[in-house]
């Protein structure tokens, strides 16, 4: 009897003190940076933090969404790093999000953070919409190049554009919301109209368009300007246009998810997200950081890209997807006939 | 007294209890063990499909009458006038019935309800809920509760109300008043219809030269119609594109024709499921009695008409089943038309389609529960045809010897050679593809594009864990099925519990493995279930790929434990052994050949499954295949067919492996078949 007290009492002493010494924080993040971003965050965060590890958790922004919204009544994650504020948007609608006012939220760009106080997410950086061309297949085919988004509806681009399915790729819906930003609604679905005869096909995720257009598969590619930067970089004959008209964009945001257990790890997380030093980190793949004065060109990234942003509302975007998604599906993929 | 009870007791015998044999220790652990294996096919298969049949009869809706608004005249005074929602757009006719009906993800904007709405006006506006689940949005915020919320004009038009849940078919009206989802059906019928008609006819001719002609080369020809099994179906899809895309090295064969569509989904589905025909309709041809043939000779019969009146009949329900099962492949199949379907939608994709990209759950279940119609259809009629196959061949047959026909046998190779080049020449794109640096622009040769850590997609660790995945389903499946074919085959009585059992193991065949991934998540991912730990982890990706392949494996197991006489449990019994003491010293070794096939089976198939696993990988369980699909999704043409390959030689290899283990192990413990 004695014996075995000591035994169950030795166990007991062995469990705290393992206890103890993994009092390590672990903090899951659900995430759709590109998986070569990842280890400098962790690693400058971990630094930072000894005491919290980050436990990724990355896919696409769509399959981040999907699986967000799916787990709506038991979140698996504490933080969301990183995935486009119109997702965030939506899942802040949905009450699925922690307000928190980062410390120095303020240093960033006003549109770049939720309006409200405290702030349900912030923004990190913005990816921009952008024109991927192919110049060897322009020449072979004598395509002038275009300037502007109501270039690309001249007939002698037919079957030579391609772009993402809004109902399947967030760049997809960036564009079309930014089109319907731009020229309004009416003249917005009647561009898409004249849009529509050019393209080759739409595509399902918003990075493929660029990479057709690299490989000369389609001549022109309508996805977003990092894209395009990293082909060029990679020796792809490609030209990155930003339409005159100014271009849609969507940013990489971060946010605390509502209901973790690690509030105050999570709320550190989100204070590294807005310093400095992050944004430096960003601008490494991103040419527009929510901080400003931080940027840094960045190479092969077209030139007047943070100019050309236009003033998005976000909120439109998100409260209309639902309908502007449907009118889309309606108008252009019910016409599914290949040519 | 006493005496009265007895004579009653001798004249009238109380009806003894009836004599039922005792079950033994025995008999009891056999029952137990059907019944844990049914209950596992309860969890992974029935249960969640009735979560997902249930989840596509959920719907959403705006309540209007669950809402109540007062408005202010210019100085912001407000009179105490309620006005309900319902009765508003009675009054001004702003949303037809059609309207209300949404998705999780309706809004409905309130400013239609009053027609003289400015946001400039200095009117106010209060708004709340009366049901205490109503849920509007102020711009993005979300409100909840019966309290009065004042709003100035400006914030007013930002104001947004949310559905509520409940039951009914609507989601399916939707569904099919929107043609662009219903053209679907139409598109995955005909592309299903057209790869069955030209996959059966090809591989009938390929068999029937393998089986009934003195062509040369029969072996390599066999093995050569296997490989499409050993790559996932995608993979031809990516092959299509570098022959036929609009840099491919034989565009001008297609004549302007675009590969994007039902052509490029055709080709490759002739490609992957050709040697599933393959074999159905070999295995039908290989069994054929002379003396038909002899008979016909005899009666002069020309050769066309012997091979109309002798061979197809004989061959037909080979035919009819190749049929079924290639037709059930493709209009389930996802990754091909994913890869090179363009604008062409089809069922499969549709469902990805609205869960990925949409995250619209409730349509993708609408869509799983309308394709597994056909799908089911198709295992039923393949079923019924199954079970009218009687043995053709009797104890007094002749097998048939082909007699050598110089001709023909010329005429079969050309024909096989150009299949076989078919299949090898898609591979051999792939590969090509894969070592090129940069096509169509820099054509030198390079391994930069199996640097798989530089894409996203999962990197190399994802090839491992899809060997991971590929042995543990092959371990665990193995032992599953075998041990649950083995309860039902060799169990006494219990008939209604084995009949059962037997229609969940044939299930899984109909059931489309996006259909059950989609399920699962609905199953699995939710916080009430105490399964809901294996979410996420390689568990579930092992629980559903064996789901997924249980039927074929099921009927292996039992075609090789029929084989086994029921002597055997019998003589056990009377020497007072377990069973399972029976199950491992005899059944086991016996079934090994069998148990070797299952395993190999579902390891090919875990490593080139997709649509099974596409809603349940997570970050570190990434798969290879999951990984060709995405970075073909992110344009990342070149590693995707680097790393199909991959799947390809792994396959190659772990048949290889299989067959030397199968010789070795077969040398060992099958030496009693020969005398």
């Amino acid at each position: 009897m004695n014996f075995k007290l000591k035994g169950a009492l030795g166990a007991l002493t062995g469990v705290l003190m393992a206890t103890t010494a993994i009092a390590q924080t672990e903090l899951t993040v659900y995430t759709a940076v590109e998986a070569v971003d990842l280890p400098r965050y962790k690693e400058a965060f971990e630094t930072l933090h000894p005491d919290i590890t980050i436990n990724w958790v990355r896919d696409s922004t769509g399959v981040i969404t999907a699986k967000l919204l799916a787990e709506k009544n038991n979140p698996q994650a504490d933080v969301i790093w990183g995935v486009s504020a119109t997702s965030l948007l939506l899942m802040k609608s949905e009450g699925m999000l922690e307000p928190y006012k980062p410390e120095g939220v303020e240093a960033l760009k006003p549109s770049f953070y939720d309006s409200e106080d405290p702030p349900s997410w912030i923004g990190q950086d913005a990816y921009v919409g952008a024109v991927c061309v192919n110049t060897i297949e322009a020449e072979k085919h004598g395509l002038a190049m275009p300037t502007s988004w109501k270039d690309l509806t001249d007939p002698m681009y037919k079957d030579m554009v391609i772009m993402p399915n809004p109902n399947s790729s967030g760049t997809g819906f960036l564009d079309v919301s930014g089109w319907l930003q731009i020229f309004g609604e009416e003249e917005g679905w009647a561009y898409m109209d004249a849009l529509h005869n050019n393209i080759a096909r739409y595509t399902h995720s918003g990075s493929k368009p660029c990479k057709l257009a690299a490989s000369g598969e389609v001549p022109i590619g309508i996805s977003f300007a990092f894209r395009g930067a990293q082909s060029k970089s990679e020796g792809a004959p490609i030209e990155i246009i930003v339409p005159s008209e100014g271009v849609g964009w969507d940013m990489e945001s971060a946010a605390i998810v509502a209901g973790t257990d690690d509030l105050e790890a999570a709320q550190k997380l989100m204070d590294f997200a807005v310093t400095k030093e992050a944004n430096e980190m960003y601008n490494q793949s991103f040419a527009v950081v929510a901080m400003p004065d931080v940027a840094k060109p960045v190479e092969h990234f077209p030139e007047g890209l943070e100019e050309a942003m236009i003033e998005n509302d976000f909120e439109f975007a998100a409260n209309n997807r639902a309908r502007i998604l449907e009118e889309w599906q309606k108008r252009y993929d019910g016409k599914s006939e290949p040519k | 007294m006493v005496e009265s009870v007895r004579t009653q007791a001798q004249s009238k015998m109380p009806a003894g209890p009836a004599i039922k044999g005792k079950l033994s220790r025995d008999d009891l652990i056999m029952r137990g063990g059907m019944i844990v294996i049914a209950l596992y096919l309860v969890v992974t298969l029935a249960m969640p499909l009735y979560v997902m049949f249930s989840k596509s009869l959920s719907t959403y809706r705006f309540d209007l009458s669950a809402f109540e608004f007062q408005v202010s005249d210019e100085a912001g005074n407000f009179d105490g006038t309620i006005l309900n929602g319902a009765a508003l757009n009675e009054q001004t006719g702003a949303f037809d019935k059609a309207d209300l009906n949404t998705n999780a993800d309706g809004r409905l904007g309130v400013t239609e309800f009053f027609p003289e709405f400015s946001f400039r006006s200095p009117v106010q506006y209060q708004i709340r809920s009366i049901a205490e689940d109503g849920r509007y949005l102020v711009g993005s915020t979300l409100y909840t509760g019966t309290e009065w919320q004042q709003l100035d004009s400006n914030t007013f038009r930002r104001v947004a109300l949310r559905p509520t849940q409940s039951r009914g078919l609507s989601n399916f009206t939707e569904y099919f008043s929107t043609p662009a989802l219903t053209n679907s059906i139409k598109n995955s019928l005909i592309i299903a219809a057209i790869s069955t008609v030209i996959t059966v006819g090809l591989s009938f001719w390929f068999a029937y030269a393998l089986n009934r002609s003195c062509m040369r080369f029969k072996g390599v020809f066999r093995l050569i119609a296997m490989m499409p099994i050993l790559v996932p179906s995608l993979l031809p899809g990516i092959a299509l594109v570098y022959l036929f895309g609009n840099q491919g090295m034989l565009k001008e064969l297609l004549f302007g024709a675009s590969i994007y569509g039902p052509l490029g989904i055709v080709i490759g589905s002739v490609f992957f499921t050709f040697p599933h025909a393959f074999i159905i309709i070999s295995t039908a041809l290989a069994i054929s009695d002379a003396r038909l043939y002899e008979a016909a000779t005899s009666l002069r019969a020309s050769p066309w008409r012997t091979f109309w009146t002798v061979t197809i009949p004989g061959a037909r329900y080979g035919l009819i089943s190749a049929a079924f099962v290639v037709f059930n492949l493709v209009i389930t199949d996802f990754g091909l038309p994913k890869v090179i379907g363009g604008q062409f939608n089809v069922l499969a994709v549709d469902i990805y389609k609205q869960v990925i990209g949409q995250q619209n759950f409730e349509m993708g279940a609408v869509v799983s529960v309308i394709l597994v119609i056909p799908a089911i259809f198709a295992f039923a009629i393949d079923r019924l045809v199954q079970a009218r196959q009687v043995s053709s061949l009797s104890a007094r047959s002749v097998p048939f010897q082909p007699k050598p026909d110089r001709k023909m046998d010329r005429i079969f190779l050309i024909y096989c050679t150009l299949i076989g080049l078919f299949i090898v020449g898609i591979l051999a794109v792939c590969q090509f593809a894969a070592l090129v640096k940069f096509w169509p622009y820099d054509l030198s040769l390079s391994l930069k594009n199996y640097q798989f850590n530089r894409m996203d997609g999962g990197g190399w660790a994802a090839y491992y864990n899809s060997i991971k995945l590929g042995l543990l389903t092959a371990v665990i499946g193995t032992a599953v099925v075998f041990f649950g074919a083995y309860l039902v085959e060799k169990s006494k009585g219990f008939r209604t519990g084995r009949a059962i059992f037997q229609g969940f193991a044939m299930l899984p065949m109909a059931i489309p493995g996006m259909v059950l991934g989609l399920a699962y998540i609905f199953f699995f991912n939710n916080p009430d279930n105490p399964l809901n730990v294996i979410y996420g982890t390689m568990a579930i990706l092992v629980v559903s790929t064996v789901t997924h392949f249980y039927t074929v494996s099921h009927l292996t197991a039992v075609t090789a434990l029929k084989q086994m006489d029921g002597e055997f449990e019998a003589v056990s019994a009377s020497l007072k052994q377990p069973t399972m003491k029976l199950f491992a010293r005899v059944t086991v070794p016996v079934c090994l050949p069998a148990i070797l096939d299952i395993s190999i089976y579902l390891f090919v198939n875990a490593m080139t499954t997709v649509s099974a696993v596409v809603f349940l990988y997570s970050t570190d369980t990434a798969l290879a295949s999951i990984a060709v699909l995405n970075m073909d999704d992110a344009g990342d043409i070149a590693p995707a067919a680097a790393m199909g390959m991959m799947i390809f030689y792994t396959n190659a290899g772990a048949r290889i492996i299989h067959l030397i283990a199968s010789r070795g192990i077969l040398g060992r413990t099958q030496a009693w078949r020969t005398r």
